[in-house]
């Protein structure tokens, strides 16, 4: 902090940035190649960017046999969607009642919530088919949502931001006559939207990442989402597209920048109010 | 405009006992300020008025209705907190005007409403703000204007104050009282600070460790405090309380010499262990009465405060007029019917002890040996 540049600082950013950057970058120049350069390990870094071929033959046709694009990219947004939006319900809706209301056996409530953050999806994954099977539920969207939507952590996350409330403010609401249902639609939600959208950021790229569940809930190839999709790109490698395998790659990452940069607007501003 | 009846109201948390039986009514447009250190017990009973904390034992009246066990919001009463508890992501027009959409008054109604009360309050300008645009004076206000727009029977005030710098309390202070004369609302007011507790109140309550030491007028609280503890709250620097024991009808101070309490010490026995309060300002130099090395002064311009120490160790504040140069030791006697009897056992005033025993010069002056 002393004015001059810190050019070690910015050489270890730069090294950092350029880590994260290079596979990235590796994919998109490798999605404007030909296929059969790529197999044999000819990739350039520089993209060819006169042949954007491989992106509408993903998009539209698919890539070996697969679903076109498009239609997996909407299953996995509505899945990551369905995902982040039925997390934050659930989860403000519990933690509103662990929070603000006194009733019996709430911090076992409470407990029992925070106990399955020991068991992460993969974990209880048998059971969970098992109770989907029973349900009738497999290959169809719900199956596929559904057991992600129960969660833990969110619920714990609103829990401290409802606990950093401040009293006087729920008791204001109070006097003003505003019911349960009210203050939480009025005042609560409202008061934490900063943090509903810093979470739904979150939330949305966990549910756009899941690889496990859809691959054993969701053998219809309906139902694939980008993620099951560019697996089922890389068949035998010597016949794999690489090209469109990498286009697809690239625009698979396009929805989850999309939501972090539109909503991260959002809840910068949201966070600079300041003041709760 | 409405009465307030409050019988019996008790507060315990469990085993301990926050609040004593609590007996007190309010008249139509009274504003009694009830005050007290932090930990007396005096939010405790603004918030069973309000609603918000449920009363151990007792009824609460308003208007001869039994509101104990009402909702907070069927209870027709406003609250201004201490940290105004605005709804920070409400414009200053919706803070005021959503306890009115809750009760289903019409759009027109709400915005005559609110607008009358922002005229009152002068906050038309600041109508379309949101709370963090807004400095802590005109949050204030907007609190206020919250609690007026409602056109509530009773206003409860949690310390609204205490959060402003001093220039602006004093400002404040002024102005609620004003507003609360002009709107004629029976109020509730709850501070630790003493001057807003003189200055605001028709009634002062003061609350000792959950017990109500004294409920009087200002100037009666003032002038004849109940017990030693009244005595030392209200008033600043606080009153000097002297040991002595009854001899005579006269009490001999521990520092030496002997004050004539004419009466006012009548119904205790003789040897009694006496506590008698002066005021700081109730002190002039003179030629003997109680000698005192100066400790510290405090000089404030149109006045300036000694403190003594007497022989015995007693501390002993003084309050003189002017900046003058101190000596080094100081002779002060109370000036005559301004002696304060307490009994030392109990902490009470004597009861005998009224307004002005009216010669109350020291008899003697034993010396003291400064």
């Amino acid at each position: 902090m002393n004015g001059r540049t810190d050019w070690t600082a910015h050489a270890v950013l730069a090294l950092g940035a350029l880590l994260f950057a290079l596979p990235v970058w590796l994919a998109f120049a490798g999605s404007t190649q030909d296929s059969a350069a790529i197999a044999r390990g000819d990739l350039s870094l520089l993209p060819n960017l006169a042949n954007l071929g491989a992106y509408p033959r993903a998009l539209i046709q698919g890539v070996m046999g697969t679903r076109p694009v498009w239609h997996m990219l909407l299953v996995s947004l509505g899945m990551a969607a369905t995902i982040a939006v039925g997390k934050i319900a659930i989860s403000i809706l519990s933690a509103y009642a662990v929070v603000f209301f006194r009733f019996p056996f709430r911090r076992t409530a409470f407990w029992i919530i925070f106990v399955t953050l020991m068991l992460p999806v993969e974990v209880r994954i048998i059971p969970t088919y098992a109770v989907m099977s029973d349900l009738g539920l497999i290959n169809s969207f719900t199956g596929l949502t559904m057991p992600l939507i129960a969660s833990a952590t969110a619920t714990l996350l609103f829990r401290q931001i409802f606990l950093a409330v401040p009293d006087e403010l729920v008791e204001a609401a109070r006097m003003d006559g505003a019911g349960p249902l009210r203050f939480l639609r009025d005042v609560l939600i409202p008061v934490s939207a900063a943090n509903i959208a810093a979470l739904f950021v979150i939330l949305f790229v966990y549910g756009w990442n899941q690889y496990l569940w859809p691959l054993l809930v969701a053998t219809d190839p309906r139902l694939d989402t980008i993620v099951i999709g560019i697996v089922r790109m890389i068949g035998v490698e010597s016949q794999t597209d690489w090209s469109a395998v990498m286009a697809t790659a690239m625009l698979a990452l396009l929805p989850p920048v999309a939501v972090v940069v539109l909503m991260q607007r959002w809840f910068v501003a949201g966070l600079a109010e300041g003041e709760k | 405009m409405a009465t307030l009846r409050l019988s019996g109201v008790r507060k315990s948390f469990g085993p301990t006992q926050v609040l004593q039986p609590i007996d007190l009514s309010l008249e139509d447009g009274e504003l009694l300020v009830i005050v007290g250190a932090s930990g007396c017990g005096k939010s405790t009973l603004l918030r069973m008025v309000a609603g918000l904390e449920r009363p151990s034992a007792g009824r609460i009246l308003l208007d001869g209705t039994d509101i104990t066990d009402r909702d907070p919001a069927a209870r027709d009463i406003a609250m201004v907190f201490q940290n105004y508890a605005l709804y920070p992501h409400m414009s200053v027009f919706d803070n005021m005007a959503y306890g009115l959409r809750i009760r289903g008054l019409s759009r027109t109604e709400i915005a005559r409403r609110v607008d009358e009360t922002a005229g009152l309050l002068g906050l038309q300008a600041l109508l379309q703000r949101k709370p963090r645009q807004l400095s802590g004076g005109q949050r204030q206000r907007v609190a206020m204007g919250r609690a007026i727009v409602r056109e509530p029977k009773l206003f409860l005030f949690d310390e609204p104050l205490s959060n402003l710098d001093a220039a602006l309390r004093v400002q404040m202070r002024g102005e609620i009282k004003r507003l609360q004369r002009r709107l004629g609302v029976t109020s509730l007011y709850v501070t630790h600070d003493q001057t807003e507790a003189m200055t605001l109140g028709d009634r002062l309550l003061v609350l000792h460790e959950g017990r109500m030491a004294q409920l009087d007028a200002p100037m009666t609280v003032f002038a004849e405090p109940a017990d030693t503890y009244v005595a030392r709250f209200i008033g600043a620097p606080a009153m000097n309380l002297l040991p002595a024991v009854l001899a005579g009808g006269a009490a001999r101070t521990q520092a030496g010499p002997v004050l004539a309490l004419d009466g006012a010490a009548a119904g205790l026995p003789e040897g009694a262990k006496l506590l008698i309060g002066v005021r700081p300002e109730h002190f002039a130099p003179a030629p003997n009465g109680f000698a005192g090395t100066v400790e510290l002064v405090e000089r404030l311009g149109s006045e300036s405060v000694a403190h003594l120490r007497l022989a015995d160790g007693t501390p002993l504040a003084v309050r003189l007029a002017g900046a003058a140069e101190m000596p080094e030791t100081l002779t002060v006697a109370p000036m005559p019917g301004h002696l304060h009897v307490f009994d030392a056992e109990t902490g009470k005033r004597a009861a005998a002890s009224r307004r002005a025993a009216p010669a109350a010069l020291p008899l003697e002056a034993t010396g003291t040996g400064v």
